[in-house]
């Protein structure tokens, strides 16, 4: 008995000895990636195999939560890796000088190119409207604009598809981006705070079409092998969201922060994220992308504005949203 | 003026005002100071005041105005289910935003069964999106708990009173006038500060219902300078505003409410013998009947939606459910240490700063509180390893305001009723606490536990700000389930959160009137 004391007391002074020795890696994200349901698990279990560190994730809210956290801590953020800023964040989080060179190199699947040094774009997504199989769409936002279809939307001030929407409008038309929320605006059923809200409101039967991805009747094929939902096309194209990741200048292990960006685009990690996280891989996996995936609609044209343009656009383009639906 | 003398210190109860009051400010002056400009005013900030106000003023003197019937048919009548349905009140209350709103929509949504009724005999739907659907939504958050708080007010009429009055035959309006009248001029003002402060700091419920961005609130328009201009010296500056509303608020309803209380009984149950009349027994039943319909129906809904994945529930649910109630309670001891003291300064009359700063807690906005303390606690400690206790500090002085309402005029009576005597005694101090307050004030004591265990709870609080993936509240994690898309898991996860609120408001509430009848 004495010696299995001993043994164990042993055992886990060693241990702890083997616990300072492992280098540490922290990365903030927004809180549905280290969810139970979302990548954060797969991903940490992954790269911990890999890497003989540990994985620390922690979960701020989301995209934009994310980003005020990192420049209220500025400089002496805890941080390794932030994940999960998106374009229209992206020039907001350069502007800090926060952020280091990623040094990581990817053959990119993305609608658009991609060659910042920085940011790495680790999934993506178009913005879509989502409805049941059984109604047919308007074919574009003018035509949803003059017709009485019903919509939930999410207000562009407390959550990112919201603002998604803003600049999906103002990329497809302009200076007639106010006219086009006017018509819009007989057709909003409500503005809600976030995703869910809107997501639950639009499967409670409160409105015909609600803002959301083209993947997400992925999740309802896969998950739930139900086909009732489809996302419409629309042909002016569709405003994408990149996704993306930065190491800290600050970081106290660059190496294994750069290590991490690299392991992001790669095929283990891009494997798991289309049916974790419910967005397109950045980098194609070998196996491609799962079944139900090739049922999705695919948009024949991706908008998206260069960060620096979205970031000088979308003060305008809110008080735009602010007017046309204020009246 | 000389004061005279109290058989307990005013002391602790003014230092725990002093403290929260400090927590408060000093959040707020914390994240004003880390702004690197002094907040201004947006253009849009002064429609969000105004519209702030005008659905808060609505809300608070709708929510207390139907209360006031409901609970005096409460207090008068007795039948079979009473002490549930008491119970029950609770539960709207203590539901996180998100699942009430849906409950809620199931039942008044365009879809929902209101619309399908009349759809079926040919009439348009509902709609809930506008002002109307906010004020609805917050009479079904608030009207439980302004009723509480006006029948509490009917169950401190000491028995004697009544007693008298039978012997007088004193009744209808005799009755209103003598005992009614007075007893609500002391009890009204304060719910409705409460349920003021409470419309003032809400956001989720008036966003998604209000229908779009004329339905802006002073809170969302702090998230919008927090998170979309990254403009703390505004949010700060918003956040203040706030502040002072509530203050103003609360002071006026102090002033309104400090009539003279009815005096000391012998704390028998109450027995009534007016209005027994089949017409006035009939209008209690109707509101009765009206009210507990308007509440339990959404109550259904929630059921009803929740059931069927309850079994298949992941086990992350049931960590996160575990962790929940050691917030809730971790918040109630924390409430309790704080109230009980301040309510002994309350009841001596010449603390009334103690009760402002007690509404504080209302008034104050999550974000800036936990954003506050985020900035406050880091250069010494890692504020992720304190998430859960400052999520339990957050919700317990969220609730301290309701706690305050409940325990002021309660020991107002008891001090006004045996500080004479007690002092005479020599029973002072933490002996008079012990001995004579809080035996005194079980039963205010009691609720005011539950209600404070089944809000914290039920509050998402600051949480979100801080979590890592092993330490999620149970609302936390329906939020979770619901932006993974798993909206059935996280319905049976919102049922799971409203059967463990309800059996932890219950058994406290309960608990506390052990021996008395409700």
């Amino acid at each position: 008995m004495k010696h299995l004391v001993f043994a164990a007391g042993f055992l886990s002074a060693t241990a702890t000895v083997a616990v300072a020795q492992t280098p540490e890696l922290t990365v903030y994200t927004y809180d549905s990636f280290v969810s139970n349901w979302g990548p954060g698990p797969q991903i940490e279990t992954a790269f911990e195999e890999r890497c003989g560190c540990d994985l620390n994730f922690v979960g701020v809210e989301d995209g934009a939560a994310l980003l005020a956290r990192v420049r209220l801590e500025g400089a002496r953020s805890e941080a390794d890796v932030v994940l999960g800023l998106d374009t229209n964040l992206v020039a907001a989080a350069r502007e800090t000088d926060l952020f280091a060179p990623s040094g990581v190199t990817a053959e990119y699947d993305l609608p658009v190119a991609w060659d910042d040094p920085v940011f790495v774009p680790y999934d993506w997504g178009y913005f879509a409207f989502v409805h049941d199989v059984d109604m047919t769409p308007p074919a574009n936002l003018r035509a949803l604009a003059e017709s009485d279809t019903s919509i939930i939307i999410q207000d562009p001030r407390s959550s990112t598809p919201g603002l998604g929407l803003l600049m999906w409008v103002k990329a497809a038309y302009g200076d007639e981006a106010e006219a086009i929320w006017e018509g819009l605006s007989d057709n909003i059923v409500t503005v809600t705070k976030g995703w869910s809200e809107a997501y639950g409101l639009f499967l409670e039967g409160e409105a015909e079409m609600v803002l959301s991805y083209t993947t997400s009747p992925a999740y309802h094929l896969i998950a739930e092998e139900d086909d009732s939902k489809a996302a419409a096309v629309f042909d002016e194209g569709h405003y994408m969201q990149v996704e993306v990741a930065a190491a800290m200048e600050t970081s106290d292990t660059p190496e294994l922060a750069r290590d991490f960006l690299q392991f992001l685009v790669s095929d283990t990690a891009q494997s798991i994220l289309p049916t974790t996280n419910w967005m397109y891989p950045a980098v194609m996996p070998e196996a491609g992308l799962p079944e139900g995936f090739a049922q999705l609609v695919e948009p024949e044209k991706a908008l998206l504005y260069p960060p620096e343009d979205a970031a000088a656009l979308r003060r305008e383009a809110l008080d735009e949203w602010l007017r046309a639906l204020s009246r | 003026m000389a004061a005279r003398a109290q058989p307990i210190s005013p002391w602790p109860g003014v230092a725990a005002a002093a403290l929260v009051a400090v927590v408060i400010l000093g959040t707020l002056a914390t994240v004003a100071m880390r702004a690197e400009s002094s907040g201004r005013f947006a253009p849009g900030d002064f429609a969000a005041i105004r519209f702030t106000l005008v659905q808060a003023v609505l809300s608070a003197v709708l929510s207390v105005g139907l209360a006031v019937p409901v609970a005096r048919a409460l207090a008068r009548r007795r039948f079979r289910g009473r002490t549930a349905l008491v119970a029950l009140l609770g539960a709207p209350f203590i539901l996180p935003v998100i699942v009430a709103v849906l409950g809620l929509v199931t039942v008044f949504g365009r879809g929902g069964w209101l619309s399908g009724a009349l759809g079926a005999v040919g009439l348009p739907p509902l709609s809930i999106y506008g002002l109307h659907g906010v004020v609805l939504a917050h009479v079904f958050f608030n009207l439980p708990l302004a009723t509480r708080l006006v029948l509490q007010g009917w169950q401190e009429v000491p028995d004697e009173r009544f007693r008298l009055a039978a012997q007088l035959r004193v009744e209808g309006w005799a009755m209103w006038r003598l005992i009614e009248w007075p007893m609500l001029v002391r009890v009204v003002p304060g719910a409705l500060a409460v349920v003021f402060a409470l419309c003032l700091t809400s956001f989720a419920v008036v966003l998604t219902l209000g229908g779009g961005p004329s339905a802006t609130t002073i809170e969302l328009a702090i998230y919008q300078a927090f998170r979309f201009d990254f403009d703390l010296g505004r949010a700060a500056l918003l956040s203040g505003v706030q502040l002072v509303l509530t203050v103003a608020a609360a002071t006026a309803a102090l002033i309104a409410g400090s009539g003279a209380g009815f005096g000391a009984g012998q704390g028998r149950a109450v027995r009534r013998w007016d209005a027994r009349g089949r017409m006035v027994r009939a209008l209690d039943g109707a509101w009765i009947v009206l009210a507990a319909l308007f509440l339990c129906v959404p109550l259904m809904a929630i059921v009803l939606a929740g059931a069927p994945g309850i079994v298949s529930m992941p086990a992350q649910v049931w960590d996160a459910a575990l962790v929940s109630v050691g917030v809730a309670v971790a918040s109630t001891c924390l409430v309790l240490a704080l109230a009980v003291p301040m309510a002994a300064a309350v009841a001596q009359g010449r603390f009334g700063v103690v009760e402002v700063s007690g509404l504080l807690g209302l008034a104050a906005s999550p974000l800036v509180i936990g954003t506050g303390l985020f900035i406050l606690v880091r250069p010494v400690v890692d504020p992720f390893a304190l998430a859960l206790p400052v999520t339990a500090l957050v919700n317990a002085l969220m609730a301290l305001p309701f706690a305050l309402r409940i325990l002021g005029p309660g020991a107002r009576d008891v001090v006004a009723a045996h500080g004479r005597l007690a002092l005479g005694l020599r029973v002072t101090g933490w002996r008079f606490l012990l001995l004579i307050l809080v035996p005194r004030m079980r039963a205010q004591i009691g609720f005011a536990a539950g209600l404070t265990a089944a809000l914290s709870m039920g509050d998402l609080g600051v949480i979100a700000l801080f979590a890592d993936p092993e330490t999620a509240t149970l609302p936390l994690q329906v939020y979770r389930l619901m932006g993974a898309y798993r909206m059935d898991h996280a319905a049976a996860a919102a049922l799971l959160l409203l059967v463990l609120s309800l059996a932890a408001f219950w058994s406290l509430d309960r608990g506390g009137r052990w021996h008395a009848e409700a």
